[in-house]
Formats: structure tokens, C-alpha cells, sequence
């Protein structure tokens, strides 16, 4: 039987191994997560008592249905699941993967690539201190651990995620200081428009929840610095739209900027990737079913950032994909990527109204850390464009952005904004951090121990 | 400053004690080792190249900010180990243990 290995079990890859199932195959699942779900679907461990309904709101039924359909694939013994591990390099049709038992080698014969996406985020002078967090983090920790990451917390940054990690925490019971959206009044009213086009109710559910948090929003702000003192953020230093100042106390700061796709693997995979203006970003190219190169597909935010529903539809055509180059077509593709061009164009509508912040990196002070790994500064990046030129891998060799344990993750699209600030070019001439394998630390023992393969 | 972290939720499950830089701490079966210490500190470990505390960042294991060491044994990722009870944590490498 063919083997196919699916990495992410997110909806993508729940969705892409229940189509798989389907058909007759079983495929075998890796997440790095205890349990399956993804990030947005992402379940508390075990013995904790919230409700659906209370962790997943209005998408309870879905973070539901898929946890189901995959517990039940399980169960049957259908799909090979391998939560806890890591996979940190391919080659030669090999996954390698750390795991709770040390390293596995996973042979395949088809991939399909499911690995979700990242808060995407920009340096703001004083974010390298503790209490610093992305937004994916408070989701994380009130969603999986019941917390919130202080009593003071200020959200910031832009995107969808922004507006929700923002009404589940007041709902929650936490002390949200202030909400503080980037992007401009202006902004966001183009982008709704597209939005409310494709899909209106859920336009109209994201602008309700925003108008649920009153006062505490403000659109169009710029953010000076965080405040620090020896334990962490004091207060954040930000101007409105009408630039006037305000100083908010906080003892937390969550901040990211809509989402970066996870693409490390399928670039070892041998993916090719296109600059994205959309989405500000690198991202990898695909044909409709998610088709990236010999017996490689790719699927969910790690491709382009849909959001969950977009996901379960991805992840069900690279599974359709699969299964006609295997020579065995799936039914229903036709439907299926109809309904996925309409995602596609709220998605895009939807990251017009949430732009990358440019124009606030490009006039970040030197002294900012850029590189939160290693305290690379934003003036030491700008000086290391004279000698290695404006592209983005020989800047990293020089001002080493982009070698710290992140692997670039957190600093690469503000460093190439930063080199094409310097060189008066536009990002996309930058070039593109190549991926290295391990894409994610691997313990040294664990290496010698392994046998040769 | 006390704890970083408040819980909200899910306060009823069992208590768990483990140590942290020599001092014994409780937190909640199913708490990961990053919320356990966060409870009661501000910060996890110190930068190593800059003068700040680091307390994790992404949560979801893709940062790699929030490693720390136990007392025998190898370094850990906090915020995607669960805690256990006993563990002895430490957030600086312990006599000669390599980093
Ligand atoms: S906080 Fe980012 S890896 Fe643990």
C-alpha cells in the first residue's frame, strides 16, 4: 500500500487523512501537539472541563466534528497518529522526526505538508523582555492552560486574531488594558468591503465582536516603545490616529501581526516559492490541489492563509490530489475548489485590511532588538548592508539574524524589511531566507545515538 | 512582583509539586512546565545576550525562547512539557551540565 506521510495534524491534515481513509489508505499522522486539533482547534489536555462552546465559541461545532472524525480514525486503527514529535528533516523520501523515545525515521512515498502558520510579528523597541508574547500565546494560554498572561494585558499588532484573542479574553474574565490595531480605519473599510462580499456573515460576526470591545480598541495606532523594568513590561507607549500620545500601564504585552505560513519543510521538500503581496510574505507555489512538486503537496496556512475553514478544504483536495495521481480520483473536487476560490478572496480581501506594518519597521531606532534569539539590533542588521549587499542570506552570514534557535521564524520578514529599508529596494528583491535542516533544535545525543540513515 | 501568569479556569485538578531553583513550588496536573513556574515567578531564565528575563514567547513550540534545564538530565522546552510531579527544574544550567 502506498505510504503517505502527513505532517500537522491540524484541520488540514485531519481533513487530508479522513479523505485518505476513505480511499482505502492509511496514512500516517506527525504532530508535534499531545493531542490533535491544530493551533485554532488547539484542545486542553486531559481532565479539563471547559465546554467546547466556551473554548471554541461560535466554531465550537467544528473544533467538535473535526476532533471527533479524528479520535475516530484513531480508534479504528485507520491513521497511524505520532503526536509529540518533531519533524526536522526530509531527504530521499525520509521524514526524520524527534519525538518522547528519541528519533524516528519515517519512510514515505507521498507528503503532504499540513504545518499551520505562526503569529507573524514586528519588532517594537523593549519586546525581547519577559511578559512579551505573541497572540498566538494568549489564545494558547487561556484555550489549553486556563490563564492569562497577566493581570494588565495589552494586545497589539493586527489581523483577525487581534479583534478574537481580544473577546475571549474579556469574556474570559482577564484584564485587557487596550486593544491597539496598526492598521488604519481606512484600511480595514476596503478590506470589509471584500470581505463582506465573499463572506458576509462571518464579516459581520468579526465586526460585532470587535464593537463588543468598546473603548478598549483603537485603530490606526502607532507603537512607540514597551516600557521595561527588571521583571518585565510597565507600560506601552503608543500615538492614535490623531497623534496624540497615551502611555498605557500593562504588565503583559501580546502582539502579532495576522499570520506568517510555516514553510520550513516545504522548502527542504524542494518547494518553489513566490513572493506574495498579498500576504506580505514568501510562500510557497502549488497548483489548485495543492500539488508542489513530485509526490509533495501542501496544505492549510501553511500555503496560504485561509484561516480553519480554508484549512479542511485544503486539506481534503491535497488528499484528492493524492488520490488521482494514484490513479484513483475522489469525487466532489470540482464543488470543493469552488467554494475554496471564495475563502481565497476573503482571505485576501482580509489581509488588505490588516496590512504588514512596513512603513513602522522601516523606521525602527537602531538601538531595537531585531533578533530576539541573539539581541541582534536593528542598527546592527543596517550596517552589515554595505558589505553584503541587499539579500537577505549573505546579511544573515554577516549580522547572523536569522541563526538563532528560531531559525529566523520571528525576525526574517522584519530583517528583510529592515535590508530593503537600507538599500531603497523593495522587500521582494530581498530574497528569501533558505530553510536548513534540523528546522527545529534537535538534542546532539539524540543525533550520535541515531543509526545511519 | 508575584507570578507572571493568573489562572482564569480550570482550577479543579489535582496539585502537583516539583522544584524550581531549589525552591518547592505547586501547580496543577496538566499545567506544562512553563505555566507551573509562571504562576509563581516572573521569568523563566535569563537572556543569555542581553540583560532582560525571558518568560517564553510563542507558546506553541516554535520560538524556542522558553528552554530550561533540570537539575540531572537534559534541557526541556517549557511551554510544551507537561509538568510532572518531582521534576527538579532549574533556569540555569546546573554545575558543569552542558548548555
Ligand atoms: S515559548 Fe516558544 S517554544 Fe516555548
Amino acid at each position: 500500500m502506498t505510504r503517505v506521510l502527513i505532517v500537522g495534524a491540524g484541520p488540514a491534515g485531519i481533513r487530508a487523512a479522513e479523505t485518505l481513509v476513505k480511499a482505502g489508505l492509511r496514512p500516517v499522522i506527525v504532530d508535534e501537539a499531545a493531542r490533535a486539533g491544530g493551533q485554532i482547534y488547539r484542545r486542553p489536555p486531559e481532565g479539563f472541563r471547559r465546554t467546547a462552546r466556551t473554548l471554541y465559541g461560535s466554531e465550537a461545532a467544528k473544533a467538535e466534528h473535526l476532533h471527533a472524525t479524528f479520535d475516530a480514525l484513531v480508534t479504528a486503527g485507520q491513521v497511524e497518529h505520532l503526536p509529540e514529535h518533531s519533524v526536522f528533516a526530509l531527504r530521499n523520501g525520509v521524514a526524520h522526526a524527534t519525538g518522547p523515545n528519541g528519533l524516528l525515521r519515517l519512510p514515505y512515498d507521498r507528503l503532504i505538508l499540513s504545518t499551520g502558520a505562526t503569529d507573524r510579528v514586528v519588532p517594537v523597541p523593549g519586546w525581547q523582555s519577559a511578559g512579551v508574547y505573541t497572540l498566538g500565546a494568549a489564545q494558547i494560554a487561556l484555550k489549553a492552560q486556563g490563564m492569562a498572561l497577566g493581570r494588565r494585558i495589552v494586545l497589539a499588532g493586527s489581523g483577525p486574531l487581534l479583534t478574537l484573542v481580544a473577546a475571549q479574553l474579556v469574556k474570559a474574565g482577564a484584564g485587557v488594558a487596550a486593544v491597539l490595531d496598526t492598521s488604519s480605519y481606512s484600511d480595514q473599510m476596503w478590506g470589509a468591503a471584500g470581505m463582506a462580499a465573499a463572506r458576509p456573515w462571518v464579516t459581520l460576526r468579526g465586526l460585532r465582536m470587535r464593537a463588543g470591545l468598546g473603548r478598549l480598541y483603537h485603530a490606526g495606532v502607532r507603537l512607540e516603545r514597551i516600557e521595561t523594568d527588571a521583571n518585565g513590561p510597565v507600560a506601552l507607549h503608543w500615538q492614535d490616529a490623531r497623534g496624540r500620545w497615551h502611555e498605557t500601564p500593562c504588565d503583559a504585552v501580546a502582539m502579532g501581526w495576522h499570520l506568517r505560513a510555516e514553510t520550513q519543510l516545504a522548502d527542504l521538500a524542494g518547494a518553489r516559492f513566490q513572493w506574495s503581496a498579498d500576504w506580505a510574505q514568501w510562500l510557497p507555489q502549488t497548483d489548485a490541489l495543492g500539488r508542489a512538486g513530485p509526490e509533495l503537496y501542501l496544505a492549510g496556512d501553511g500555503v496560504r492563509i485561509l484561516g480553519a475553514d480554508g484549512a479542511e478544504r485544503a486539506g481534503t483536495l491535497a488528499a484528492h490530489a493524492v488520490l488521482e495521481d494514484l490513479g484513483q480520483p475522489a469525487s466532489g473536487t470540482a464543488a470543493l475548489l469552488r467554494r475554496a476560490a471564495r475563502l481565497d478572496r476573503f482571505a485576501r480581501a482580509m489581509a488588505r485590511a490588516f496590512p504588514w506594518p512596513g512603513a513602522q519597521v522601516r523606521a525602527l531606532p537602531d538601538a531595537t532588538v531585531l533578533c530576539r534569539c541573539e539581541g541582534i539590533t536593528a542598527g546592527e542588521l543596517r550596517g552589515t548592508v554595505p558589505m553584503a549587499g541587499a539579500e537577505a542570506n549573505r546579511v544573515k552570514s554577516l549580522a547572523r539574524v536569522g541563526m538563532g534557535r528560531c531559525q529566523g521564524r520571528y525576525c526574517q520578514l522584519a530583517a528583510a524589511e529592515l535590508i530593503a529599508g537600507q538599500a531603497g529596494c523593495a522587500v521582494a528583491q530581498v530574497g528569501r531566507l533558505r530553510g536548513q535542516p534540523p528546522v527545529r533544535p534537535v538534542p546532539i545525543a539524540a543525533l550520535l545515538d541515531a543509526p545511519e540513515g | 512582583m508575584n507570578g507572571r501568569l493568573l489562572r482564569l479556569a480550570e482550577a479543579e485538578r489535582p496539585a502537583l509539586s516539583f522544584r524550581f531553583d531549589g525552591e518547592d513550588l505547586v501547580a496543577l496536573d496538566g499545567d506544562t512546565v512553563l505555566s507551573a513556574i509562571l504562576i509563581h515567578k516572573p521569568r523563566l531564565r535569563q537572556a543569555e545576550f542581553g540583560p532582560e528575563g525571558r518568560a517564553g514567547f510563542c507558546l506553541m513550540g516554535a520560538c524556542q525562547d522558553c528552554w530550561i534545564w533540570q537539575e540531572d538530565g537534559p534541557r526541556l522546552r517549557a511551554c510544551s512539557t507537561p509538568l510532572r510531579a518531582g521534576m527538579r527544574l532549574r533556569s540555569a544550567p546546573a554545575g558543569d551540565w552542558p548548555a
